[in-house]
């Protein structure tokens, strides 16, 4: 029987935190599965570091997991802290600034030793000097515990220190009255082979769970009641997982299947791997010799008659800019997606940023319009990837969807749609022996070309990278042509507004400030926004999905407020890109490169100054 | 929406074939003689591998002879500099029923394609690559390329190139690759042959052809194509035959220790029987690699199939896979797989 008092809270925030070979990850996302047994609402984050195993104990090694949930609809993975779980003092001393002040830290005292804390850069011992005064302290020694815990057991010492995680994590299971049986069943699913090891995590998880009760470290426990979700069936979902499905399911509904040509690159690997999982759907992956044969041979796919899809990141879309502009002139539906990260060059592989858009828009030689999209969290990167496939293949152009690290690894509940309902995909496919066909006459209405895929009979012809003749597809060098074409190929991108969605606001339609986003930051700045209009605000948001094209109701919103912030990852980027396209308005920005997603408090902050002026 | 080969007999012509385009390359240059080959032979491949005539695609990158998609009537695409081997995989990958084809050069595969090159060798797609051979960079106007001979004054190396060139049946073997074969512009019957025996080849089919460019480096394999010179340079090599050349097949080739040696028939006792005989389909690359490496004046520079080694596709396996996992894969729509794994119901 429970001892402590049982606490209802409606949402607490959760830092794992330890070197990057203590398995936090895992850790992690067993607490996150055990989050949606609960029934809670949640998003996580996981933040490590470039390097696999950088030098064991120094803080450049320290790889954390945070996970925010709660009864009430979660759209960020939280700001600071309530609890901290630190393996060692690195992970203590690189994760005191993401903790609230008056957090729960979980610590594992076995590994305060001298060593450790020279090399995590500590002069004095942390728990010694007062300096975590204000914090509720658990001082556990997990090492210790986890080898009695499994005393009886025939393993040897690593393996044994290996599973002092689930020590930790029994521990948390405790103060979040979580049941475990959930967990024991992935144990015997994952170490299937290894009835040792199932053993073994089971007995150190319980006794965790054991030690914070036995020890009555806790003056009381919580509770998060179950979020009040609309009916219907639910996962969690990382966005680069999203990204892959969504993808499949665009391939199902048109009936093409999938090529994908991509090149590894963090954070887009998931993508890659995840999809080269599914040939059951004849979903063809290739991993290329390099970026740009990614692209390359995506192109070829689309010719064939493929869903064709590469993805990448900055510096992977960098490469491919001159095959994006052969989509261009060849008018062939790909997808490039663009998990975004810290730039330039190499920059910040692990950290999140966005900050390719520009490269998005015009990162090519010549006038090449493509249509850019990007998703606007975890979840939604599923519908975005089935939009982007959409788009393109009905439009017959590229299509850049860009997330970012913080989408692609990033994850949240996500409620598993109906593939049979999402949007009909109906490409406009050249009939063989058409007679009247021509590679380059258009559509009237999308001004879309038509895929005459090789193989099928009387519809021969070339296309390339060279200018082409209008309705012909001949070899044209002709000036007044060359103008004609470009022309088309923007109006054709142009002309895919016709079937966006109208943009949408949240709050009201007129008022004293509008914040503008796009991407990923969409669930942060509905968290502010939400806070500050139920503290009487007069505050609205307006979060992108499209941008190249925009949708055609910009103007009316924009003119509705006094005042407009755009807030975003980068240098400010869309701000730019709106000023060109509305010169009429005076946009503020507020603009974050630090590789790390925007806080709730900065935000509000920055729009109370914006609202006082 | 994949087609089918049709089982019925092909009936096809040269006049199939042929692009209403004009034809812009330079009076002379050795790709004419090239596009009329394989304008000539496409026909032949059609009927004896059940090809339809929608069913070729010639796919090629920058440079001179990257133009060749324009001037034959197939599906084509061209492509951007280097990187027609990826444009070819991602079609090949997408419809294995298609007879695709490669046209590139020089520079466009030995020099910005180089990666993409050694990588399609090693994958064994079954294409056929056909590499024009100039040793010079044509439609930018003479720079020197890759297979440059090593000292040559071009417009970028004026005091001579100080670059080892390249010996591109060297590096599709050196990358592992299973076909490899030379042909001369200045013989359109060989050139048909092996075109044939490259597309018959089921894999990655790499043919050199030794191609004159009349503006910027005429007659650079003259000793080769020659006349007169010919036939002490060059050696057409046949599988099963003996490895003889010369005017009237007097001289021939025999592995001396490690090496390859021309001799002369009936010198210091040398018969026909001594005579190495061409096997190209040996999985060891030795005699291959040395054969491909002969040049002038020592050697007569191989012509031929020099390399046709049996191996699986890269789309053999890729699509066995496919239908290996129809079978066995837990998921039959993309709904069962969105419901896998941990899900949880609200009602």
């Amino acid at each position: 029987m429970k001892k402590d008092k049982i606490v209802e809270i409606e949402e607490a925030v959760v830092r794992f935190a330890g070197d990057s070979g203590d398995g936090m990850q895992l850790t992690g996302s067993l607490f996150s599965d055990s989050t949606a047994f609960a029934g809670n609402d949640f998003a996580t984050f996981p933040d490590y570091p470039s390097e696999i195993r950088a030098p064991q104990g120094t803080v450049s090694g320290v790889s954390g997991f945070q996970i925010h949930f709660g009864q009430k609809s979660i759209h960020t993975t939280g700001d600071l802290a309530d609890v901290l779980v630190a393996m060692n003092p690195a992970s203590l001393k690189a994760n005191m600034k993401w903790v609230k002040k008056d957090a729960t830290l979980i610590i594992n005292s076995d590994e305060f030793t001298e060593k450790n804390l020279q090399k995590a850069g500590y002069d004095s011992n942390p728990l010694e000097d007062n300096s975590l005064s204000g914090h509720l302290i658990i001082q556990a020694p997990l090492n210790t515990l986890t080898k009695e815990a499994v005393k009886d057991l025939d393993l040897d010492n690593k393996s044994v220190l290996k599973s002092k995680n689930m020590f930790a994590l029994g521990i948390i299971f405790y103060l979040f009255n979580r049941d475990y049986t959930k967990t024991f069943s992935f144990f015997e699913s994952k170490f299937k082979k290894n009835p040792l090891v199932v053993e073994a995590n089971k007995k150190v998880l319980t006794a965790g769970y054991n030690y914070a009760e036995t020890v009555e470290a806790f003056t009381n426990t919580y509770r998060i009641e179950k979020a009040s979700l609309h009916k219907g069936k639910y996962r969690n979902i990382t966005g680069n997982m999203a990204t892959a499905w969504g993808l499949l399911a665009a391939s199902e509904r048109s009936g093409r299947h999938i090529y994908l040509g991509s090149y590894p690159i963090t954070p887009a690997t998931d993508i890659l791997q995840e999809l080269s999982k599914h040939k059951q759907f004849t979903c063809i992956t290739q991993q290329a010799e390099d970026e740009i044969a990614g692209i390359v041979s995506t192109l070829g796919g689309s010719f064939a008659g493929a869903l064709a899809v590469t993805t990448t990141s900055g510096p992977g879309l960098s490469l491919k800019s001159e095959a994006i502009g052969l989509g261009v002139m060849t008018e062939l539906p790909i997808v490039i997606i663009d998990v975004q990260r810290g730039g330039p060059s190499t920059g910040l592989p692990t950290k999140s940023e966005q900050s390719d858009l520009m490269q998005a828009l015009y990162g090519r030689n010549g006038e090449a319009p493509v249509v850019v999209m990007a998703a606007t969290g975890p979840a939604d990167a599923f519908f975005a990837a089935y939009e982007a496939a959409m788009i393109a293949m009905e439009h017959m152009t590229p299509v850049i969807l860009l997330t970012d690290g913080s989408i692609g690894n990033g994850s949240e509940v996500f409620k598993i749609p109906q593939v049979n309902l999402l949007p009909n995909i109906k490409p406009p496919y050249a009939e063989a022996n058409d007679p009247e066909f021509k590679p380059y006459k258009r559509d009237p209405k999308t001004l879309a070309r038509k895929w005459a895929i090789p193989g099928t009979p009387g519809l021969r012809h070339r296309i390339g990278g060279l200018e082409k003749e209008d309705i012909t597809g001949d070899v044209s060098h002709d000036p007044l042509n060359h103008q004609k074409m470009v022309e088309l190929r923007q109006e054709k991108v142009d002309r895919v507004a016709n079937i966006l969605p109208l943009q949408k606001v949240h709050g009201n339609k007129k008022g004293d400030l509008l914040v503008i986003g796009w991407g990923s930051t969409y669930g942060v700045l509905l968290t502010a926004v939400e806070e500050m209009h139920e503290e009487g605000k007069s505050i609205s948001l307006t979060q992108f999905k499209y941008i190249m094209p925009l949708p055609k109701n910009v103007k009316e919103i924009f003119s509705g407020f006094k005042k407009i912030v755009v807030v975003e990852n980068n240098m400010g980027q869309f701000v730019n890109y709106l000023r060109m396209h509305f010169p009429e308005f005076r946009y503020e920005q507020f603009n974050k490169v630090q590789g790390l997603p925007f806080m709730v408090s900065e935000l509000k902050t920055k729009f109370d100054s914006l609202l006082n002026e | 929406m994949e087609q089918k080969i049709e089982p019925n007999p092909i009936n096809l012509s040269k006049e199939d074939f042929e692009s209403d385009q004009m034809v812009k390359w330079c009076p002379g240059c050795g790709d004419h003689a090239i596009l009329r080959s394989v304008e000539n032979v496409f026909p032949t491949i059609g009927e004896k591998l059940g090809y339809n005539k929608e069913d070729f695609v010639v796919v090629s990158g920058i440079g001179c002879s990257s133009r060749f998609p324009y001037y034959m009537n197939t599906y084509g695409i061209h492509g951007i500099h280097g990187r027609p081997a990826p444009l070819a995989m991602g079609i090949k990958l997408t419809n294995p029923k298609l007879s695709v084809w490669v046209i590139s050069g020089d520079g466009d595969s030995m020099a910005i394609g180089g990666n993409h090159f050694i990588h399609v060798a090693r994958r064994n797609l079954d294409i056929n690559y056909l590499m024009f051979n100039n040793k010079i960079y044509g439609l930018t106007k003479g720079q020197y390329s890759p297979t440059t001979p090593k000292g040559q004054k071009t417009k970028t190396s004026p005091q001579g190139t100080f670059e080892t060139p390249f010996n591109p049946g060297e590096v599709v073997i050196g990358a592992r690759g299973k076909f490899f074969a030379r042909a001369v512009d200045t013989n359109p019957k060989l050139m048909q042959k092996v075109f044939l025996e490259a597309a018959e080849h089921h894999g990655t089919s790499i043919v050199e052809i030794l191609q004159n460019c009349v503006i910027f480096n005429n007659k650079i394999h003259a000793l080769i194509t020659g006349r007169d010179t010919k036939y002490d340079n060059q050696i057409i090599l046949e599988a099963g035959q003996p490895m003889l050349f010369g005017k009237d097949k007097e001289k021939g080739l025999i592995l001396e220790g490690t090496q390859l040696k021309v001799v002369k028939l009936g010198e210091n006792g040398i018969t026909e029987k001594d005579i190495l005989v061409h096997d190209p389909t040996t999985e060891d690359a030795g005699i291959h690699m040395m054969l491909a490496s002969m040049a002038p004046p020592e050697f007569p520079a191989a012509l031929g199939v020099i390399r046709a080694v049996k191996a699986n596709t890269l789309e053999d396996e890729v699509w066995a896979s496919v239908e290996h996992e129809k079978k066995t894969s837990p998921y039959k729509n993309v709904q069962e797989l969105l419901e896998s794994g941990n899900t949880w119901d609200i009602e």
